[in-house]
């Protein structure tokens, strides 16, 4: 596909199984719940009508929409319009994008259809559905676009030196998962061990009592359930992922049911984060996320995954993941210097693990009580510095000092450092960011 | 560094806050205790009650002398807390918008909050009490500022 097509076709539409696949789950329910309740009757001719009719009204409706939802780029922006009595065009200019996702559901797939999701830049940080065009034309649009997208950064910015047409060949891959890994990840992980115990509970139970174990199954299956996608989800999420180098920044695919594909743009990582729960730290395995700013919650997505953050690599050596750390945020340096000793008074439990480094771009933390986490904050992206002392500390002579940055939550936390050493940290932390800014800049 | 402090009629604010919750809490539990069990013990938690509010009445009046901030040149600081204290740095070209809210209470005192928002949700800067036309300066001083140097993320 040409710019001359994408920008001078005038208005295209969506495919036309999109309102099938975006309504799929409502109308699963629907025609269970009509089964049910004709069943449930004798069922008269009157019932299967209107019951034809509710599905009938459903579908005349998601045709229309589908009908009166039409896009086009023009003017360096992409435009959608939708709705039939209160239309709707909403504008989004090419020039904030951040990053486009390719993301395909289940029966998305089986009908070979992908949704193009824009990631916008600004705080607000809108995302731009298209939902749904066929897996080719996607690809097609989504070059196109982010092409458009660079031309419209080159234009604005006149002295950005980014590639005029990005190449797409020298993709290297980086990483790789495999399954058995993954499943004896996600086993070894809180969660598994959390259904482990439950698991071990039930058999107990039901060797004493086989009525009092269906009764517990029973009156808990809003929990079990929700353990189990849990699992799945994590599962999912992580599948195959494959992570590999693109011109735009890293390339993420992953999903065995619901796929998704989406770009960590360089320079837009807030923050890096390993953790190595105790026990993986037996193989030597490690999980490296990175938190972005403007990523939008997933379709389906409860507040709790939100707040996590996307894997590069699920699970992994612990040399891998360096080796991955070192692409993202080169010249990551590993937190060695410990706090005082005496703070194992008032962190006994994580003492052992306290470590910071800081180098001219980047500071370095180490903690955790059980699982090990080193987070990674390039100090260009810090918004706020912190530093507190409670009353404990104050007997010991000790304090923290954070760095917030914009994502979720995470920040770097030096974590029981000399009193005297942290309030000097401050102030250096807050001028090496402003140094690491203007470099930027 | 020369620390600003929160205007003096914040700690007449909070005085007079704790003072009433303390009558009313002494009043209410003098009255019912007093009623209900016997009448010296309601006068025991009726003067309990008024002592405790004075301890806190002193704290609060230490709380209030322990918030201060500086603009430096390229950065807010503000100090505060007792028991826990704490001390944000905030780039002028980190702040996405300043809000200056004041209650009922705070108006007819004729204070107001400052409070600082970046990009962080766990960046935790305000500064409360001030009086209205300080409040209003530093909330232009800082949006001067941060224009002046705001960065990307």
């Amino acid at each position: 596909m040409t710019t001359e097509r994408l920008t001078d076709d005038g208005w295209h539409r969506l495919h036309p199984f999109s309102p099938l696949v975006r309504s799929a789950r409502g109308l699963v329910a629907i025609v269970v719940l009509l089964l049910a309740s004709l069943a449930g009757r004798s069922g008269g001719l009157w019932d299967v009508v209107s019951h034809l009719g509710v599905i009938v009204v459903v579908a005349v409706l998601a045709f229309v929409s589908w009908l009166v939802t039409r896009w086009r780029v023009e003017d360096g922006a992409l435009r959608i319009e939708t709705g039939l009595v209160r239309r709707s065009s909403l504008r989004y200019p090419l020039a904030q994008i951040q990053a486009i996702d390719t993301v395909r559901p289940g029966l998305a797939r089986l009908f070979g259809l992908s949704e193009l999701r824009l990631r916008m830049g600004g705080s607000s940080g809108g995302a731009a559905r298209l939902a749904y065009l066929t897996a080719t034309h996607a690809e097609d649009v989504r070059e196109e676009l982010l092409r458009l997208a660079a031309g419209a950064h080159r234009r604005e910015e006149a002295d950005a030196d980014e590639p005029a047409v990005p190449s797409w060949v020298d993709e290297s891959r980086l990483v790789a998962i495999a399954t058995p890994q993954l499943v004896a990840s996600i086993a070894l992980s809180g969660l598994g061990v959390l259904v482990a115990v439950l698991v071990a509970a039930l058999i107990v139970v039901a060797v004493l009592s086989p009525h009092a174990a269906a009764a517990t199954v029973s009156s808990s299956i809003v929990l079990i359930l929700a353990l189990a996608t849990g699992i799945w989800r994590r599962f999912n999420g992580d599948y195959g992922l494959t992570v590999t180098q693109a011109t735009d920044g890293l390339r993420l695919r992953s999903g065995l049911v619901q796929t998704s594909a989406e770009v960590i743009p360089h320079g837009r990582v807030q923050a890096v984060r390993m953790v190595e729960p105790i026990l993986w730290r037996p193989f030597g395995w490690a999980r490296l996320e990175v938190d972005l700013a403007g990523r939008q919650r997933r379709k389906g997505e409860n507040r709790a995954e939100s707040k996590q953050l996307r894997a590069v690599l699920p699970v992994g050596l612990r040399g891998e993941a360096i080796e991955l750390l070192a692409r993202i945020l080169p010249g990551a340096p590993a937190p060695e210097d410990p706090s005082p000793s005496r703070a194992r008074w008032k962190s006994p439990l994580r003492f052992h693990n306290l470590a910071v480094a800081r180098t001219d771009e980047l500071v370095a933390t180490r903690s955790g009580r059980l699982a090990r986490i080193t987070v990674w904050v390039p100090l260009a992206k810090a918004q706020s510095f912190r530093w507190s002392q409670g009353p404990v500390q104050r007997r010991l002579n000790l304090a923290d000092v954070f760095v917030d940055t914009a994502g979720r939550r995470v920040g770097a936390a030096l974590r029981d450092r000399d009193a005297d050493e942290a309030r000097a940290e401050l102030d250096e932390l807050a001028a090496a960011a402003r140094r690491a800014r203007q470099a930027g800049r | 560094m020369d620390w600003r402090r929160p205007s003096p009629r914040l700690r007449t604010l909070r005085r007079l806050e704790v003072t009433a919750l303390g009558l009313l809490v002494a009043v209410a539990g003098g009255l019912v205790v007093g009623l209900a069990v016997a009448t010296w013990l309601g006068g025991v938690v009726f003067v309990g009650a008024l002592l405790v509010a004075g301890v806190v009445d002193v704290l609060v009046g230490r709380r209030v002398r322990a918030w201060g901030y500086v603009e430096r040149d390229d950065d807010l600081l503000v100090q505060r807390g007792l028991l826990v204290r704490r001390l944000s740095v905030v780039p002028y070209g980190r702040m996405q918008f300043v809000d200056v809210v004041a209650g009922p209470l705070e108006r007819s005192f004729g204070l107001a909050t400052v409070r600082l928002h970046t990009a962080a949700a766990a960046t935790d800067a305000r500064i409360p009490g001030l009086a209205a036309d300080e409040a209003a300066r530093l909330r232009d001083q800082l949006a001067t500022l941060g224009e002046a140097r705001a960065a990307g993320l």
